[in-house]
């Protein structure tokens, strides 16, 4: 299972600045995860107990908002990695995600891969570098998007 | 300043009548208006040059042109903008009904210089209205498709009811050789599409940074965020184009009110080298 998962991953950047051994390390903590068009993959409140390194298809982030449904936050698509609650306790998804299309993942075991950063540290700064510039980009694409760049002056209650 | 020489006068600085021949709207905000000479034509628009138009009595602004004529197109110097209602003047170019007649400067500035992407991929992106000045260029490559690669076009947008031009959208994406991503800043029910900013499509997009030309149009702080994704792919900056907009006036580099440090960007842009670009826009004084 691991070296199917390892030649998986390794078609993917995301995980290329990771060493064979650590690679190996991280894939052993994984396995493939597919869901269909429309199928939830966590909810917001429940334990984050894993993440996804997307290989195919797209998901979305969304929030429950009461007599809304659910709002779609953001949409992540192939060899972006979707989750980071697993990261930081209480362990917890702030958020939900659904499956857009098909989506085709390998799903790694959220405490398995922290307790090798634990044992680790190497491995757990490797992982922490690669996951620090995700969580950066996402941040200040979330800034951008409450500058409102499209709107005109008006749509934004300026004069 | 590069004032050492007498600017080029390009373009008369009295408006030519041109008359609304065709009026569709886009969005609920923004129309296309196809322009036809009532009396001597100007000289033939580039991609990513601009005309200043005016609403009689009210004002003039500048637009960029967001189309071009078929080749062998009897309707051959006809002008398409896309414009949207912002202002006094802009509001009374997006009223204007087919049959009136509105002045025409132009044309003006720097072109988005196409051909000069002949061999290579070409990847445009566009946030916002920011599409039509792009429009062009997509038009202008798919005219004479082998002369270039690949071709990725993303396009950002508030919403989906934003969206402009969104037929030519689907029928660029089923071209092909032509990959079109399209994300929203705020989904509406049923948008099944990317949700995000428009830099985050560009990962995901296949072409050769290596051997590839940028041609990037919309608010300048998407830009430059769009500029940076596409550097860290490993893109040039002197094969990134952007278009930069400030209050351009007369059009020719007399008076001085579009000035960006040594630029005069009526004159020597909208459409600039991000190398000469970068280092003038994160100016917070210019």
């Amino acid at each position: 299972m691991t070296d199917d998962v390892l030649s998986r991953v390794a078609k993917l950047p995301f995980f290329a600045g990771l060493t064979p051994g650590q690679l190996r390390l991280l894939c052993e903590a994984g396995r493939p995860a597919s869901y269909q068009a429309g199928e939830r993959v966590f909810a917001e409140g429940d334990l984050a107990d894993r993440f996804w390194l997307i290989e195919a298809g797209s998901a979305a982030l969304d929030l429950r908002v009461p007599g809304r449904g659910d709002q779609v936050i953001e949409t992540l698509a192939g060899g972006s990695v979707l989750g980071w609650s697993w990261l930081y306790p209480p362990y917890r998804w702030q958020f939900g995600a659904a499956a857009r299309e098909r989506l085709d993942t390998i799903a790694f075991d959220a405490a398995a891969v922290r307790n090798r950063c634990d044992a680790d540290p190497a491995f757990g700064y490797a992982i922490l570098r690669l996951f620090m510039p995700v969580i950066t980009e996402r941040l200040q694409a979330t800034r951008l998007r409450l500058l409102d760049l499209y709107a005109t002056s008006a749509q934004v209650g300026q004069p | 300043m590069s004032t050492s020489t007498a600017p080029a006068v390009t373009g008369s600085a009295l408006p030519r009548p041109y008359r609304v021949v065709s009026r569709r709207v886009d969005t609920g905000d923004t129309v296309t208006l196809e322009l036809a000479h009532d009396a001597e034509p100007l000289p033939a628009f580039a991609p990513g040059q601009f005309a200043m138009l005016t609403a009689y009595g009210i004002g003039e602004v500048p637009i960029s042109v967001s189309g071009l004529p078929e080749p062998g197109d009897s309707r051959a110097r006809r002008l398409a903008h896309t414009l949207r209602a912002v202002g006094a003047v802009t509001r009374a170019l997006h009223a204007t009904a087919p049959g009136a007649v509105i002045g025409v400067r132009g044309p003006f500035g720097t072109s988005w210089n196409v051909a000069s992407a002949a061999g290579q991929d070409v990847v445009i992106v566009a946030g916002g209205i920011g599409l039509a000045p792009v429009r062009p260029v997509l038009q202008a490559v798919l005219a004479e498709r082998s002369r270039y690669g690949d071709v990725v076009l993303l396009v950002g947008a508030r919403t989906p009811a934003d969206l402009l031009y969104p037929d030519e959208l689907r029928r660029w994406g089923a071209t092909a050789g032509v990959q079109v991503g399209v994300t929203v800043d705020r989904p509406s029910d049923g948008w099944t599409g990317h949700v995000g900013v428009v830099p985050a499509l560009i990962p995901g997009a296949r072409f050769d940074p290596a051997r590839s030309v940028a041609f990037v149009c919309g608010p300048e702080v998407m830009m430059r965020f769009t500029a940076r994704a596409l550097l860290a792919c490993g893109l040039p900056a002197t094969r990134l184009r952007v278009s930069l907009e400030r209050n351009m006036r007369c059009g020719v580099g007399w008076c001085g009110h579009c000035q960006l440090g040594p630029l005069l960007l009526c004159r020597d842009g909208p459409v600039v080298d991000y190398a000469r670009a970068e280092p003038l826009i994160n100016v917070r004084e210019l």
